[in-house]
């Protein structure tokens, strides 16, 4: 009876690890308490692993251990030592090692020939092949945007191969199921399915590299739940599929903030085409950091839009800093964010709160985009498109419909910027020319040090 | 143990929880999100486990090997950047008390 015993334990743990999985993503959810949701996930963790050693019918523990070992210790370095600005990466290669894991579970259940049924067959192929793209997928979404691969790798009739390759898959996936073949044919399936993941991600431009991370994230989890099945571990399938779920909604929320659909996303490339540069009248105004202190330290509100070329400047420090200045002034100075300012939606918040910036002084698009009007000083510091009016006014334009800031409708607009060229779409900017925007040329971080001093010595 | 239509229950509730989780997410949290979601599939690691327990050939320990490392790759290294992200989230009122 002992034995019965310990699968109740098991069962019992993996029941609690699930429940702890989902309030912890809900406690993930509010800002206030999201520090302790991870924390209580992380127990569910623990405690999931910890029982499974309890396990009867395994072995090769010593294997096991060291393999936890390795893979524990390379990810708790690498995670601790990655910069912020390059998380959106990172996220990317751990979710490709869970995609990796499931096909692994995959492989050794086709391998070892044991006979789940019908229905188990298919998830346990299904699991493999989602699992293997998700994998291949992310790690080359991983080395473009850690800058590993610049170019994007397109050939004629990509599309139409990828849907073979597809079919391919799908089709030695069936022959799997239905004829408990051979090694071969199983290893050559999962050559195939981790060759569509390089395909599939090759294409796409670093632009839309969120939401393929956040896509490939959602597949991951369901890869998750299959092999859950395969195994009749219920921790895994409620896991996997919650992850698979809001996953799925994730992405779909990135993709309409930029606005794109998913299709879209994966099947065109737009993330690095040159747009018609569409002529703007007028020129660009250059201004001194002098000047746009005292505007700063004498007006009402500040409203500071901050984009991902402040992050690569390690600015955001610094704005922090001046906007400290400014508030003891008793200016009212508020940052406004767009969904997709930084790599991913929520980036920039991150990037921020590394800085020091308090989050309820941090705002959302819907929240803030009515306060332009009545904003003295808007501060562009390192974004570009997410402030484009085209996108509102243009109906050429290919970012037209694109929700964004109204920087526009602010008395003034500061933009600091390198130099002149347009931004990641390669789109001209009108706001740059419009008779109330100034341009003040140069690295954010010195700008940012310049604009401190100017306020300081008022 | 799980038989076919209680799994399928399962499923389909699961689903829901993960769908609504999400729903009422304010945007300045969608990328610890989805890097905490990633976290929680690493549970797959305790699938890479049993499949690595139950293995024989030396083919199927190889790769039941694998999965583990880059199972047990994706729980830490969750867990870790998350944490990082979210422990970053202080509100202003937060300092004054």
């Amino acid at each position: 009876m002992s034995i019965v015993n310990v699968e109740n334990v098991i069962e019992a743990s993996y029941f609690l690890a699930a429940v702890l999985f989902i309030f912890g993503l809900k406690r993930m959810s509010s800002p206030v308490t999201a520090r302790g949701g991870i924390v209580w996930a992380g127990a569910g963790m623990v405690v999931a692993t910890l029982v499974t050693f309890l396990n009867p019918n395994m072995g090769n523990y010593p294997l096991m251990m060291a393999a936890i070992g390795i893979g524990g210790i390379l990810a708790w370095v690498s995670g601790k030592r990655v910069a912020m600005t390059d998380m959106p990466q990172m996220i990317a290669l751990y979710n490709g090692m869970g995609g990796g894991a499931a096909a692994a579970i995959s492989a050794v259940e086709l391998f070892s020939g044991t006979d789940h049924g019908l229905t188990f067959s298919v998830l346990a192929v299904l699991g493999g092949l989602i699992g293997s793209v998700s994998f291949s997928g992310s790690l080359i979404a991983f080395a473009k945007l850690q800058g590993l691969m610049k170019k994007t790798f397109r050939f004629p009739g990509q599309q139409f191969f990828n849907i073979i390759l597809l079919v391919a898959t799908l089709g030695l996936a069936g022959y799997i199921v239905t004829q408990h073949s051979d090694i071969n044919i199983i290893v050559i399936f999962f050559a195939l399915a981790l060759l569509l993941g390089v395909t599939m991600t090759l294409p796409i431009g670093g632009a839309d590299m969120p939401v393929v991370i956040s896509l490939y994230n959602a597949l991951t989890g369901l890869a998750v739940a299959f092999e859950g099945f395969v195994l009749e571990n219920a921790a895994m399938i409620i896991a996997g599929t919650v992850v698979g779920a809001a996953g799925s909604l994730l992405t779909q929320l990135m993709a309409k903030a930029m606005n794109r659909s998913l299709a879209n996303v994966l099947f065109s490339g737009f993330g690095d085409t040159v747009g018609e540069a569409s002529a703007v009248e007028g020129s660009m105004k250059p201004i001194e950091a002098t000047d746009v202190g005292v505007m700063m330290a004498f007006a009402d509100k500040v409203l500071i839009v901050p984009g991902y070329g402040m992050a690569v400047a390690q600015a955001q420090h610094k704005v922090w800093e001046l906007t400290q200045l400014l508030r003891k002034r008793g200016v009212d100075v508020k940052f406004a964010i767009h969904p997709v300012a930084g790599r991913m939606p929520g980036h920039m918040n991150v990037l921020l709160a590394e800085a020091g910036v308090p989050y309820d002084i941090i705002y959302d698009q819907d929240e803030i985009n009515s306060e332009f009007a009545t904003a003295d000083v808007a501060l562009i510091i390192g974004a570009n498109d997410v402030v484009n009016p085209v996108a509102r006014t243009d109906p050429a334009s290919p970012i037209y419909g694109m929700p964004i800031l109204n920087a526009d409708y602010a008395k003034n607009v500061i933009v600091i910027k390198r130099g002149q060229g347009a931004g990641f779409s390669g789109i001209e900017n009108a706001l740059f020319f419009l008779d109330h925007t100034r341009m003040l040329y140069g690295d954010g971080q010195e700008m940012a040090s310049e604009l401190i001093q100017a306020v300081k010595t008022l | 143990m799980i038989d076919g239509f209680i799994a399928l229950y399962i499923f389909m509730l699961a689903g829901f929880v993960g769908y609504e989780i999400i729903g009422r997410v304010p945007a300045i949290l969608h990328t610890p999100l989805m890097s905490g979601s990633n976290f929680v599939h690493g549970i797959v690691l305790v699938g890479a486990m049993v499949a690595l327990g139950r293995a024989e050939t030396t083919l199927e320990v190889t790769i039941g090997f694998i999965g583990v490392v880059l199972g047990a790759g994706n729980a830490v290294g969750g867990y870790v950047v998350t944490e990082r992200m979210l422990e970053m989230f202080k509100s202003s009122k937060e300092k004054k008390s």
